[in-house]
């Protein structure tokens, strides 16, 4: 069985909870309307000395691209904040989900125009695994959730493309990955 | 624990080559929504490749330096694209199997958490492209007398290469025997939903030795590799 990954101990220091909001801030390459935090990559940061910090992320996909961009701008944010040695790591384990993304980050994700993913808490059927698109996602637009499926895959890997049959609008839709 | 090598490479290897095979749609699609998904099959492929690559060495090193003979991905994967109807085939054979694979692995089928988070993770992944594949099989299959006949070909003539994938990968512990029934057991109920029937050749060729996990690959390997590591082994070292 997979053992659990999480960060051992975190006894989070004013310092290191000051610095996790620096890095948390930092917005996502590809969705700027998010921060990492919102988008629930970071996982964790650690002071593992005087100067000298690790940050945690994980990738929304493993194949991500906006990984290396992730880490280059915590790294320039935390340097800016006076953090001389920043060592970014990734991990993999426990995979990330759509759920990690936090209710504000949803509903900056509607605004910005995607169809935001629907929370699957307990809802994923059988076993993980993305769940169908099949069920109604409302149209970031109009409101409407006579929307239908265009293409499973759209802009990036973590969206699918759909179209609103009230106004007409195609839209992307952060798919489910539970 | 680390990953064995020999697992690693395999499924690393197995991960690269059908994600650059993928990668050749680019521009050729037959509609701009399936070079996206195509695309971005490929590019979750590449991710798994690099992660698995990187757990066996220096993963640039091991993509663009490597002779024919040291790859030891299925042949399954290195089969030309063909038409829409080959790709489409390749990929339901070869998801649906690496979708179960990675199910077992995710449960602790090696004892190793690097190999175990990786599976973890890229089992969704997967999933997903298993389900674009099983669409688009019905869709063929049960569609024009054309696209089931193309459909029909591009079974057939990828079966011989379906035998080779649960032969077992060293250093994984996995009941291969059971992973190849159940493989066949949803590859038939997805093809008899789509109006097709489960080729009936067999499932290797005489000629294939220990194949594609031994390092023995079919004629169209060599052109990929030269096209693919070209570049790298022109201008050895360069970035942008």
């Amino acid at each position: 069985m997979t053992p659990p990954a999480e960060t051992t101990a975190p006894e989070t220091t004013a310092l290191e909870a000051e610095l996790r909001e620096i890095a948390g801030s930092v917005p996502d390459p590809e969705l700027p309307v998010l921060s990492l935090a919102e988008l629930g990559v970071l996982r964790g940061l650690h002071v593992l000395g005087s100067g000298r910090v690790e940050v945690e992320l994980t990738p929304t996909y493993t194949g991500c691209p906006a990984v290396e961009a992730m880490s280059a701008d915590v790294e320039r944010a935390l340097r800016e904040h006076g953090v001389a040695e920043v060592t970014v790591r990734t991990v993999l384990s426990p995979p990330w989900t759509t759920d990690a993304i936090t209710a504000e980050g949803r509903r900056k994700l509607a605004e910005f125009g995607i169809a935001p993913p629907r929370p699957g808490a307990g809802a994923s059927g059988d076993g993980g695994g993305p769940v169908a698109v099949d069920l109604a996602i409302r149209c970031p637009h109009c409101g409407s959730t006579d929307t239908t499926l265009l293409s499973r895959f759209s802009s990036t890997a973590c969206k699918a493309l759909r179209r609103c049959a009230s106004c007409r609008e195609p839209f992307d839709h952060f798919k489910e990955l539970l | 624990m680390s990953a064995p090598r020999t697992a690693v490479l395999a499924l690393g290897d197995d991960a690269l080559v059908l994600s650059h095979r993928l990668g050749e749609w680019a521009g050729n699609a037959p509609v701009l929504e399936e070079e996206v998904a195509l695309a971005n099959i490929a590019l979750d492929l590449l991710g798994q490749a690099r992660t698995l690559l990187s757990m066996a060495g220096d993963e640039d090193e091991l993509a663009y330096l490597r002779e024919e003979r040291a790859f030891t991905n299925v042949q399954l994967v290195e089969q030309p694209n063909g038409d829409f109807a080959h790709t489409i085939a390749r990929q339901l054979y070869f998801s649906t199997y690496q979708e179960l694979l990675y199910e077992r692995l995710a449960d602790g089928g090696t004892g190793d958490t690097e190999l175990t988070a990786l599976a973890a993770k890229a089992v969704k992944e997967v999933a997903y492209h298993r389900d674009h594949a099983e669409h688009w099989t019905l869709r063929l299959g049960d569609g024009t007398e054309v696209s089931h006949s193309r459909m029909r070909d591009a079974l057939d003539g990828l079966w011989r290469y379906t035998g080779e994938l649960f032969r077992p990968v060293e250093g994984l512990d996995v009941d291969w025997a059971g992973l190849d029934e159940e493989w066949a057991r949803r590859i038939t109920t997805v093809l008899e939903r789509a109006t097709l029937t489960v080729p009936g050749g067999p499932r290797s060729s005489p000629w294939a030795a220990g194949a594609g996990r031994q390092g023995v690959h079919t004629e169209p390997f060599g052109r990929m590799l030269a096209e693919m590591q070209h570049l790298h082994r022109s201008h050895p070292g360069a970035s942008w």
